[in-house]
């Protein structure tokens, strides 16, 4: 993504597009704008439009023009940046933002590997922590708690070194094999393949457990001992 | 030697996060530093009126920050304490009128004049949030002893934990002791064994903090308070100081002590 126009730019963001006019007169601003979409309907259809409008002094007809401009041409336009305050002001009256905060840490990931082997596990060596989701095709070990209000996908088995209070759903993709072990399995939820069992009650002395479908197709947690 | 920044925050509302600023406030600048506390919650302020300084504000943080007046200008000094200052929030506007760029800008000018600068931040973990530990070298979590604002809690610290602003340090407020010996309420225990970061402090619930507040005299003015001894001691833990936690055991009734006592014997 790049620029193209001599007074137009346009970034990518990363959720949308950065497009950023100058001080030209305001018409003739809104009319190049509009015709390099049209020269590239494709590529701005469906997009998420953020708009610096350097000092450009706006009203709320300028601005609810361009926004029905942009929305037939399948444009959403969510931010309008300004040096003037008067633009800010009318861009917030149409419950615009006026600006772009920077984008928010990573809480939910995504983890993938190439060539993933029936063997692979993510090994993550902290807690999560509430608000945290893990999302894996493999395994995943936790070397920690996981918090209520944390999430563990895995298409595998998940084991907790830890406390487990949050939510895990292992064997996401269907595999009724995978296990959940935990060294304290009080979890608000867990899930293996498409059996789900609601909230364990926390024990006074945790013993290490381990959760699978057992025989009758039911998602149980036994004790686990070394014999 | 530039202030340090100290945020205070919580995730959930109504924990106590703006009483905390406010007797932290007090209990610094009555050992003698020089501290500016900022109202971060813009649009609901109330900082103001728990100092006691709800008429004297003149301007607010959004007015130095589009440039309608001076920084000092919006500092607003204590009635009492002549090292405490307030920059009051805006009560008309929104959380939008500010940036986290605004903030950095407006507390780098703070550093050189003060030896503290506490930050009020709003609840939740939208912009007000952001804005307010963007500036922070330190940050406080504030939870009560209950499993939804601990649950808060945990969110927050991580977040804290994702900004590379550290895991914070806990306060634990509105602890009541006779609910926790009868397994009522949450112990600090249970909190920090959930939220495993540093504990500066746990402050009783006593009902001086409502008085206080209602009057603009937060309560660690009042010697007598055990809430008040809470926050000067975390105030000292601030301060780099080695205080031990109270005995909050011992604040029950004569008889209930006495009973304790011979039940100990």
């Amino acid at each position: 993504m790049a620029e193209t126009n001599s007074q137009i730019q346009i970034k990518g963001l990363r959720d949308g597009l950065l497009v950023s006019l100058d001080d030209a007169p305001w018409v003739e601003q809104r009319t190049a704008f509009l015709t390099q979409v049209d020269a590239q309907p494709d590529f701005f259809k469906g997009a998420r439009l953020a708009l610096d409008v350097a000092s450009q002094v706006l009203h709320v007809n300028d601005l609810v023009e361009l926004r029905d401009e942009l929305s037939d041409r399948g444009i959403f336009l969510w931010a309008v940046i300004s040096e003037s305050p008067t633009t800010e002001k009318t861009a917030q009256l149409l419950g615009l933002a006026t600006r772009i905060s920077k984008p928010r840490p990573e809480e939910s990931r995504q983890f993938s590997v190439e060539d993933l082997g029936e063997d692979t596990a993510l090994f993550l060596n902290r807690t999560l922590r509430s608000g945290t989701r893990i999302e894996f095709a493999g395994h995943v070990v936790v070397l920690g708690d996981v918090n209520p209000g944390g999430e563990i996908i895995a298409e595998g088995s998940v084991i907790i070194w830890g406390r487990l209070r949050g939510m895990v759903h292992a064997g996401s993709k269907g595999n009724r094999n995978a296990v959940i072990c935990a060294l304290d399995l009080s979890p608000t939820q867990l899930r293996i393949a498409d059996e789900a069992s609601a909230a364990l009650k926390p024990q006074q002395n945790p013993k290490p457990e381990i959760a699978r479908i057992n025989e009758n197709g039911k998602l149980q947690a036994e004790l686990w001992s070394a014999a | 030697m530039p202030a340090e920044v100290i945020t205070i925050t919580s995730g959930k509302g109504g924990v106590g996060k703006t009483t905390a600023v406010a007797n932290l406030a007090v209990a610094l600048a009555s050992s003698g530093s020089k501290v500016v506390c900022i109202d971060g919650d813009i649009g609901l302020r109330n900082l103001d009126v728990i100092l006691g300084l709800e008429n004297r504000i003149v301007y607010d943080i959004v007015d130095v920050i589009e440039g309608r007046c001076r920084l000092k200008q919006a500092m607003i000094r204590d009635k009492k304490l002549p090292e405490l200052y307030l920059i009051p929030a805006a009560q008309t506007r929104d959380k939008n009128a500010v940036s986290s760029a605004d903030m950095l800008r407006l507390i780098k000018d703070l550093r050189s004049m003060c030896e503290y600068v506490l930050i009020d931040s709003p609840a939740g973990i939208e912009r007000g949030f952001r804005n307010a530990i963007a500036p922070a070298d330190r940050v406080l979590i504030v939870t009560n002893p209950e499993v939804s604002a601990v649950r808060d809690a945990d969110r927050v610290i991580g977040i804290l934990e994702a900004e590379d602003k550290g895991p914070g340090s806990l306060i634990i407020n509105r602890l009541n002791p006779t609910l926790v010996r009868n397994k009522d309420m949450l112990s600090p225990e249970d909190v920090l064994d959930l939220l495993a970061i540093e504990l500066i402090g746990i402050v009783p619930e006593d009902e001086n903090v409502i008085i206080g507040s209602n009057r603009g005299a937060p309560v660690a003015y009042d010697p007598k308070s055990r809430a008040g001894q809470a926050f000067r001691n975390i105030a000292r833990r601030l301060k780099g100081e080695t205080v031990p936690f109270m005995d909050l055991e011992s604040q029950g009734s004569f008889w209930e002590r006495i009973q304790r006592l011979a039940g100990r014997k």
